[in-house]
């Protein structure tokens, strides 16, 4: 009775098909090779300028680890991520996320995935993890492209940490890693949203702009002191708090929070976008 | 919720079966209770003009769009309610071809053939080559689907409804952007599909397509089914016009009149004036109309051609929708 595709791992590895077929799909695009080559960008481009301006920073001058620098080229991908996380980072995640159903029904091949069948919670969830990995292969660029960078135009050493702790090398690049998964967890929450979103229209552009929309209402607002009680709640209230990971000793409590946070938006996007997908006249 | 659940056909000789289904988008009715029959085996023609429901029709079938209400049953189960099982045996070109066009045409139909389940990774290199040769496209098979012809996106969309064997093919206007040679490559295939045993539902605004091709049609106008049936059963049912060429065009309208018939005059008289008059299907069997041409002739009527029209499926068309094939505003 059973056969080869009606078995459990059968039926699994069908299943993953369409996921794989999705992350081919993504990177294969030119529009994800770009703007992945412009994350690199980001800690390339601010290297070049700290390795040719003269001018010596005050300590606290600039973005946050900006001073440190000079000293060490590790804190390059540090600094990259600070200035990259408010607005450059968003705004590729709304791109990746805004397109994932609304893209799919500009194309019309929305009609022939479901046709096929790849049936409507199965091909969310497939969506899901491909911005899920974009937001992980966004960070991992950056912090990788810092560190490579860092490392040539910058003396590397021993890293001394905000703490004043002094760590190796190769555990300055465990901490690296780290901060790269934090950023990539802190980024699954406007995915979600981008899903969501992404369901309510036909038009691509229209879902990326309101994703990155949210992503700066929900900055603005976590700086205005009258919403402090809403503040823990934004999905962006710890977007740059990765401070503990970088200290010594290493300081879970905010990467745990963070991610408690961005699960709960998870799960209430993905529920709306699901109960809005599942139900929806696909006239694309 | 509809109270009762409708029984369907279970003996399975029906590809698809509606039972009053109908669609409203806000105030406006696009489907109007429609009850189809599709036979198994059948080239079945979904005709209607542009705007008529055809495609909203499609989409519910294969759950795209929910019912407002009725109910619909494809290869003898209830959909939307058994999706996941009757999708993978039908084939379907929705609307139009759809393809990702950073993607090769081979790439594109992976890609889709991934979106199935029941679709084995093993095989898939060679049924999206297959699919691919039998509509032509093996040698286009690398080129983006961005750089395709219409006619070739055309093939691509009709070669993803074959990366599995098929019980249904539902074909939404195959032939649209096809030139003349393209357009009988498709009937050809329609044809082998249906030789395979394979039941094709085709949509179609155009009637000569319909007519060539299909074994059964539907004709839908302004969201409601107006006919079904074979093809003679709806041919069958229009009119036959016979056609006197004559001179004395005066004498044969009379003499006609004596029979029975209402004979129109043409506009023109000539050595080659045609009367005419139509043969409703009761009042006339053969043997009268046999009675015809001795009786024309008796009165002196030079009768120069004599010929009875059947009744073409235009004909009917035309009567039943009330136009052409304009679309409905």
């Amino acid at each position: 009775m059973s056969s080869g595709e009606s078995s459990p791992t059968g039926r699994l590895a069908a299943g993953l098909g369409l996921l794989w077929s999705e992350l081919a799909v993504l990177f294969r695009r030119r529009r994800t090779w770009a703007m992945l080559a412009a994350v690199a960008l980001i800690p390339i481009l601010l290297a070049v300028a700290v390795r040719l301006s003269s001018a010596s920073l005050d300590p606290g001058e600039g973005p946050p680890f900006l001073d440190r620098v000079t000293q060490n080229g590790l804190f390059v991908s540090f600094t990259a991520m600070v200035v990259a996380i408010p607005l450059f980072l968003p705004l590729t995640i709304g791109v990746v996320a805004g397109d994932t159903i609304a893209g799919e029904a500009s194309h019309g091949t929305l009609r022939y995935l479901l046709v096929a069948p790849a049936g409507r919670i199965r091909l969310l969830l497939v969506k899901f993890t491909g911005a899920a990995v974009f937001c992980a292969a966004a960070a991992v660029t950056l912090v990788v492209a810092g560190t490579l960078i860092g490392a040539l135009l910058f003396p590397v050493g021993p890293v001394t940490l905000l703490s004043g702790d002094l760590i190796s090398v190769p555990e300055s690049f465990a901490r690296s890693a780290l901060v790269a998964a934090y950023v990539a967890v802190s980024l699954l929450g406007l995915s979600a949203i981008g899903l969501f979103i992404s369901t309510l229209t036909s038009v691509p552009v229209g879902a990326m702009a309101a994703t990155v929309v949210v992503s700066v209402v929900a900055q603005i607002l976590d700086v205005l002191p009258q919403l402090a009680w809403l503040h823990p709640w934004l999905f962006s209230h710890h977007w740059l708090g990765f401070s503990g990971l970088i200290s010594q000793p290493l300081d879970w409590s905010t990467f745990g929070e963070n991610a408690v946070l961005q699960a709960g938006y998870v799960l209430v996007f993905f529920s709306l976008a699901y109960g809005r997908f599942a139900s929806k006249d696909i006239l694309s | 919720m509809p109270p009762v659940p409708v029984a369907f056909d279970s003996g399975g000789a029906l590809a698809l079966e509606t039972r009053s289904l109908t669609k409203r988008f806000g105030r406006q009715i696009a489907v109007n209770a429609i009850d189809l029959a599709v036979p198994r085996g059948s080239v079945f023609g979904f005709l209607g003009p542009n705007g008529s429901g055809k495609t909203t029709s499609i989409r519910m079938f294969l759950g795209l769009v929910e019912a407002t209400s009725g109910d619909i049953s494809v290869l003898g189960e209830r959909m939307p309610d058994r999706l996941r099982d009757v999708l993978p045996r039908v084939g379907a070109l929705v609307e139009g071809p759809a393809f990702y066009p950073f993607l090769s045409g081979e790439d594109n139909l992976r890609r889709l053939d991934s979106a199935d389940r029941n679709a084995s990774a093993r095989t898939r290199r060679d049924r999206v080559g297959s699919a691919l040769d039998r509509v032509g496209l093996g040698a286009a098979a690398g080129k983006k689907a961005g750089a395709y012809s219409l006619g070739m996106k055309q093939r691509l969309g009709i070669a993803n409804a074959l990366l599995q064997p098929r019980e249904l093919l539902v074909l939404d206007e195959p032939t649209n952007g096809l030139d003349p040679q393209g357009t009988r490559e498709v009937r050809a295939l329609v044809r082998s599909f249906a030789a395979e045993g394979t039941t094709v539902f085709v949509s179609s605004h155009l009637l000569a397509e319909v007519e060539q091709v299909c074994t059964h049609a539907a004709i839908l106008s302004a969201g409601a089914l107006v006919a079904q049936g074979s093809l003679d059963e709806l041919r069958g049912a229009g009119e036959r016009t016979l056609r006197v060429r004559t001179p004395d065009a005066g004498t044969a309208a009379s003499v006609l009149a004596r029979l029975g018939l209402e004979p129109s005059l043409p506009p023109t008289n000539g050595d080659h004036a045609e009367v005419t008059a139509r043969l409703t299907g009761d009042s006339i069997d053969s043997a009268h109309t046999d009675a015809i041409v001795p009786a024309l002739v008796a009165s002196g009527v030079r009768v120069r051609g004599f010929r009875i029209d059947e009744p073409s499926l235009e004909d009917r068309f035309v009567a039943l929708t009330g136009e052409g094939f304009d679309v409905v505003r």
